[in-house]
């Protein structure tokens, strides 16, 4: 086939694709790699060192950011966990409770945090708890993050469980188990993958989220987000680049692991 | 992700259906109480009037919308003329979504094509590639693209060393910088649908109108484009509407000069302005755009799917 009649292949396209990339990766290369700078300039490169690592874990700011990561992880960890049982719940009777009136609805209700801009969610959220007279703080933080962790712990969950014919829970059926023994012996175990992908990806939704979080924390509550952007406002520091060196490597191992876990099959 | 969740699949399988509602009942306590009540709760706090340093007095008033839309002078009985400040702003955050979108289209479809076409077995590497700075915190790729443009930044020195200009280019701070910014934070929403489009697109047409003598890029313009429409449209909307309302880009990278709806919603709550009527009316009038939005574009999806 002639370069003119393959249409597969146009030129550039392939340059534009390296530059899309490029684009996408260069400014979290530079940021990693200065974040190894020995100066305690962020313009002058003078040699490799894990100073501001350190400087993270024992230096004058190591205070806050350690309550800072504690209230981002506690609070990523019992949301996750919450909104995957409850997408799970969901997703169970979205897949595998026939059709229904309320079927669309609900399916419209779980993707509604996705459709809303996000700034709209945060000024929503902080009307309400204000209106229903809730003090702002931990708390709030974590029944928000609930709420918008939900349509991500839910998509890959409700992909996994239409891969799943029901033909495995009826066979346990057939065998004289109970409808929840076919879901916690059959059903649950095959899903696994989807459930783990879900929360996964909840749990990094949350550690991520700035602008609800930002809106409906109280003062003093802060979580790594929030005390990274109150850091930044005053200028940007090495050790800045360091913590989000390390909060970078983890959203990437985590959607990776959450990646592979996904494709894995357990069906055979 | 508009409409991501839309579909439930085919409904056939109903062994849980004797428990679907109780099942389905944490998913609306949660998503009812945290996120529409309050969207409903907004709606009413954008008719009440504010009380200094935060919060509204249960007083109903249009008071907040008058202000948005109406300029009534210092005392508030000049004959009402049109605000200009706040329109502007919105104005702002279209072009500035607007020009986003764009270069993200022009960077995104090429690539969604190239990937598209990759052998079976490396496409699905390539997608990976593309998403994975979606899941880095957005705060820190906002804060290194701010780190890379700077004055003094590696962008600039490294264009400095090359010889290739004198001085340094001055961006942070711009219009630019934010275009930039929101193009950097939502282009793989870009690629991801126009991908699916192209995976689907059926290629023998492409062949059938290069047998007819058509060039590449009459193909491309006639053939491809018209049938993998959905994809970018769906793709448009995914870059444009978290830009609209976006308030890291704009904030980080803008500078004071550069506002945006996002900053504007923010102040009214976070910052010295306090005005929460004014916050939620202008939260309202976002929304309202972003689902008039989303409705076209339900509709632009139902009709492509009626006539394949």
């Amino acid at each position: 086939m002639s370069a003119k009649t393959d249409v597969k292949n146009y030129t550039g396209f392939r340059t534009l694709t390296f530059v899309c990339l490029f684009i996408l990766y260069a400014p979290l290369v530079v940021v990693t790699i200065y974040s190894f700078n020995a100066s305690p300039s962020i313009t002058v490169w003078e040699g490799f060192s894990l100073r501001w690592y350190g400087d993270v874990f024992t230096g004058p700011e190591s205070g806050k950011f350690k309550a800072a990561a504690i209230n981002s992880f506690s609070i990523a960890l019992i949301a996750a966990t919450l909104a995957t049982i409850i997408a799970t719940s969901a997703a169970t009777a979205i897949v595998r409770g026939g059709i229904f009136k309320t079927r669309t609805l609900s399916l419209g209700l779980i993707s509604l945090p996705l459709m809303v801009p996000e700034i709209v969610l945060a000024v929503a959220t902080l009307i309400f708890f204000n209106a229903v007279g809730f003090t702002r703080g931990y708390m709030t933080i974590l029944v928000a993050h609930i709420a918008f962790c939900i349509p991500f712990a839910y998509l890959p969950i409700q992909a996994r469980m239409q891969g799943i014919e029901d033909t495995y829970e009826q066979a346990a059926m057939d065998l004289y188990a109970t409808k929840a023994q076919a879901f916690r012996r059959v059903l649950l175990p095959l899903m696994m993958p989807g459930i783990i992908s879900g929360f996964l990806l909840a749990f990094i939704v949350s550690l991520d989220d700035f602008i609800i979080t930002n809106f409906v924390k109280g003062a003093g509550v802060e979580t790594l987000p929030t005390a990274i952007f109150g850091s930044v406002k005053q200028g940007l520091k090495p050790n800045i680049m360091a913590i989000s060196t390390m909060l970078l490597a983890l959203s990437i191992v985590m959607v990776t692991l959450s990646y592979v876990v996904s494709k894995t099959d357990n069906t055979k | 992700m508009a409409g991501g969740a839309a579909t439930g699949g085919s409904a056939a399988a109903d062994t849980y259906k004797s428990a679907r509602h109780w099942l389905l009942l944490p998913s609306w306590l949660v998503l009812v109480l945290v996120v529409l009540a309050p969207v409903c709760m907004m709606l009413i706090y954008s008719f009440l009037t504010k009380e200094f340093r935060g919060g509204v007095i249960w007083e109903p008033t249009l008071a907040a919308y008058d202000q948005f839309f109406f300029d009534r002078g210092l005392f508030g009985d000049d004959p009402p003329k049109i605000e200009w400040t706040y329109i502007t702003i919105f104005w702002r955050s279209i072009w500035q979504a607007g020009l986003a979108t764009i270069l993200s289209l022009i960077i995104g479809f090429p690539t969604a094509y190239f990937i598209a076409t990759r052998p079976e077995r490396t496409r699905a590497l390539w997608v990976f590639l593309v998403t994975i700075p979606y899941w880095v915190n957005l705060l820190i790729r906002t804060v290194s693209m701010k780190f890379l443009l700077r004055d003094q930044g590696p962008m600039n020195d490294f264009l400095i060393s090359t010889g290739l200009i004198d001085d340094p280019l001055r961006i942070v701070n711009t219009n630019l910088a934010v275009q930039l910014g929101l193009f950097y934070s939502y282009l793989p929403f870009m690629v991801l649908p126009i991908y699916a489009s192209v995976e689907r697109y059926n290629f023998a047409m492409s062949e059938a109108a290069a047998d007819l003598y058509a060039t590449k890029w009459t193909t491309l313009r006639r053939i491809v484009l018209p049938a993998v429409k959905p994809g970018v449209i769906a793709g448009c909307i995914l870059v444009f509407v978290p830009s609209l309302g976006a308030f890291l880009a704009p904030d980080l990278l803008g500078g004071a000069k550069n506002f945006m709806i996002g900053s504007l919603i923010e102040e009214q709550f976070k910052g010295n302005a306090g005005n929460w009527p004014f916050g939620a009316a202008a939260a309202m009038v976002l929304l309202t755009m972003v689902l008039i939005l989303l409705m076209i574009f339900a509709r632009q999806q139902r009709r492509a799917e009626a006539s394949p």
